[in-house]
């Protein structure tokens, strides 16, 4: 589904990721992990074509598709969605009329008849109980005055409306509770099937305890260094990041 | 960044879409102005004597007058001389209905998507269209009339209802008021005249449809609404003219005057021609407005969408002389590319426990100046006055200018007046996580604009939000990027 070669990307000059490679399933769960600063964050951005960052070598492939040609919104229509680490309050416009216009931009692109109200509030009511979400949540503007925990049970529920092919999720795990984990986790668990795909940013192994990946990659310096299942993950919770910086600055210096 | 700049490109580059001009035959006053051209106008309409003396009485008054500079906005003088100041179109006779006016001229309305067929027109709404300086058409008025209620233009208003317009005319606007408002006085065409007797809830939106569609013409309108005690309406104000390459002056006056528990809504979607990409051409527009809740328990609202206009100097105001009176001012004024705009309110406290809010949203692009202007004043007999002011701006782009001025002069210590005041800017964060679930650009700002614009938006009565929401997408396309 998703192939990264050699993938380099900068911001301002400064070079971030320096040679990603990554091949990506369907039906596959991938965590990429490291310690901050490492890159995973602009790893999830360049995939959803931030303007901020330059990609200046590599390629991305999407269902054979070249995805950096792509503008940040087709990106999103061919079936990549990002969960943002922190989601974006728009004052005035309810989640309900920003996702109507989300999905019936997607189906448009897709040759798809619009949704009209009935056929997207059935949809809307279907969704909801995947994450827990209230209605009433819903009508509010989008994100403003949301708790940390609401968002993210946002970003997922939108998730769960535009059904995506590739989903990345960028630190959803950060500023949850055990409660709000449990939940959002359950909801992508509910989502996974055999023809879509699942990146999970996390810095923390917590969360790989309610979303099971099938791989595990360690960033660090802007390049994976170590790629495992999930035992790897549990390695790390026990022993830190430090024994695989060392290993790879020792490597360097060599 | 530079993507930043590149759709607010697009969006500000978007053409106007009522620029085309009709040729038809038309009676005009002779360029200039002077008595001569004022006793032209008023023979013109035949009008009876008093209304002559009173218009002369506000030309001299006029003379004596200095155009207003206070206000943030620049432009070159204007040539009053070189204006002809009554231009309408030529009909062999005075149509008594719909079925006796121009076809011609039905079209231009048809063609603004404004039917004055009334058995096509959508259930509820009468127009009355004025095309340059005349009225061309009423519609409703048989419905309206078995109410009381009385809709027509001006001019049949004076020839008709004599005692009211003798009665109300000038009495919340004096002639002295202010330069354009003297000058409209003194040369005023035609404009709509509503009243609504006591006790009578009009039925349907009242609406008035101007149309600038003459060259180097002056529009001067002039709308009177009496609304007698414990009596109700909603009136709307749509406006477009030509796009033309010289500036057009439109100066008009607008009166309310509001009985004991009557409420009166006004609503303007003001489309006027802004002016091109370079900022040549556009409507110049000078307007004064205000009502006054003469009664206790009246209430005076006025929305605006403001998105047209090369200059706006604009201040819808509330006079609140009744006790318990409440005046409301919600406004959204979209600058564009040189568009300039001063506009704001007045809510002045007269009576006791009077209440008045004030919401106002700014939006500028390109490299346009937006500014608010607002004074509340409460007076000493004025006690437990209450205001709320918002006053929000939203910028988009690096090259625009916002600025607020409000003025506070508050003269009894039991008033309580609250403001508050808003600066940001569409972000790129909001703009990127719109197209990351599918959202095209355009749309995302449409979509954060209007949202924005959102508390405003919902005072407007139903079908004409959703008219508003549209222009106000149409007048930044092309502004983000």
């Amino acid at each position: 589904m998703l192939s990264i070669k050699n993938l380099h990307a900068s911001i301002e000059g400064t070079p971030i990721l320096r040679g990603i490679n990554l091949e990506v399933k369907a039906g596959e769960v991938h965590a990429i992990m490291g310690p901050n600063g490492s890159g995973k964050s602009t790893l999830a951005s360049v995939l959803a074509g931030r303007e901020e960052y330059e990609v200046t070598e590599g390629e991305v492939s999407f269902n054979g598709k070249d995805l950096l040609d792509y503008s940040p919104e087709d990106r999103a229509r061919e079936g990549v969605f990002l969960a943002f680490q922190y989601p974006v309050e728009i004052p005035g416009v309810s989640s309900t009329n920003f996702l109507r216009t989300a999905v019936n931009q997607v189906r448009e692109y897709r040759g798809l008849e619009p949704l009209d109200a009935v056929k997207f509030l059935t949809l809307m009511k279907e969704k909801m109980k995947l994450v827990e979400i209230d209605q009433k949540l819903l009508s509010r503007s989008l994100n403003e005055g949301f708790s940390g925990g609401e968002k993210k049970r946002n970003e997922i529920f939108q998730m769960a409306m535009l059904e995506p092919k590739l989903s990345i999720l960028d630190e959803t795990d950060s500023g949850l509770d055990i409660d709000a984990l449990k939940i959002v986790s359950n909801g992508v668990n509910q989502l996974k099937s055999k023809d879509n795909a699942t990146i999970v940013v996390t810095h923390y192994q917590r969360l790989l305890d309610y979303i099971v990946p099938d791989y595990v990659h360690v960033l660090y310096k802007g390049r994976i260094v170590k790629s495992g299942t999930k035992e790897l993950a549990l390695e790390l919770e026990e022993k830190g990041y430090d024994w695989i910086k060392e290993a790879v600055d020792s490597e360097a210096t060599v | 960044m530079s993507k930043d700049n590149q759709i607010l490109e697009e969006l500000t580059s978007k053409e106007y879409e009522h620029g085309w001009s009709v040729n038809y035959e038309v009676d005009e006053a002779p360029i200039g102005l002077s008595e001569d051209t004022i006793k032209w106008i008023s023979a013109k309409k035949e009008e009876p004597t008093w209304l002559l003396d009173w218009r002369l009485k506000a030309y001299k008054t006029w003379l004596s007058m200095d155009e207003p500079k206070w206000a943030n906005v620049h432009y070159p003088k204007i040539d009053l001389q070189s204006l002809k100041f009554y231009s309408a179109p030529k009909q062999s006779k005075k149509p008594k209905n719909l079925n006796e006016v121009d076809p011609e001229l039905l079209d231009i309305y048809k063609r603004l998507g404004i039917n004055l067929n009334e058995q096509k027109r959508l259930q509820g709404i009468a127009v009355d269209a004025v095309l340059d300086s005349v009225s061309v058409a009423t519609t409703f008025k048989d419905t309206l009339s078995k109410l009381g209620i009385i809709f027509c233009s001006f001019s049949e208003a004076v020839k008709e209802h004599p005692e009211l317009i003798k009665k109300y005319l000038g009495s919340v606007v004096p002639i002295t008021d202010n330069y354009y408002a003297a000058l409209n006085s003194a040369v005023f065409s035609d404009g709509s005249f509503c009243f609504i007797p006591k006790g009578v809830r009009c039925p349907m939106e009242l609406s008035t449809y101007f149309r600038i569609n003459a060259a180097n013409t002056g529009q001067f309108e002039r709308t009177l609404i009496v609304a007698e005690d414990e009596s109700y309406c909603s009136y709307l104000e749509g406006c477009t003219a030509p796009q033309r390459d010289e500036n057009q002056l439109h100066a008009a006056v607008v009166e309310i005057y509001a009985g004991t528990h009557a409420e009166v809504k006004y609503s303007t979607v003001q489309n006027w021609f802004p002016g091109d990409k370079e900022g040549k051409g556009g409507i110049y527009n000078f307007v004064t407005k205000r009502g006054i809740c003469a009664g206790d328990h009246s209430k005076i609202s006025w929305t605006q969408v403001e998105t047209g206009s090369a200059v706006t100097w604009k201040y819808p105001s509330c006079i609140l002389k009744g006790d318990y009176s409440i005046g409301e001012f919600y406004s959204v004024a979209v600058t564009n590319n040189y568009q300039q705009a001063d506009t704001g309110t007045k809510m002045i406290h007269i009576g006791k426990n009077t209440k008045s809010r004030i919401v106002s949203k700014g939006i500028s692009a390109g490299k346009s100046q937006n500014s608010y202007r607002g004074q509340v004043q409460v007076m000493k007999r004025a006690t437990n006055a209450r205001n709320f002011s918002q006053c929000d701006s939203l910028l988009m782009g690096d090259r625009c200018g916002a600025h607020t001025f409000p003025y506070i002069d508050i003269n009894n210590p039991s008033a309580k007046v609250e403001h508050e005041a808003t600066t940001s800017k569409i972000g790129e964060d909001q703009i990127f996580y719109c197209n990351q679930r599918g959202i095209a650009t355009e749309d995302a700002v449409a979509l954060i604009v209007n949202g924005y614009a959102k508390e405003v938006l919902n005072q407007l009565p139903m079908e004409f939000a959703v008219e508003a929401q549209k222009l106000l997408a149409l007048t930044l396309e092309g502004s983000v990027g």
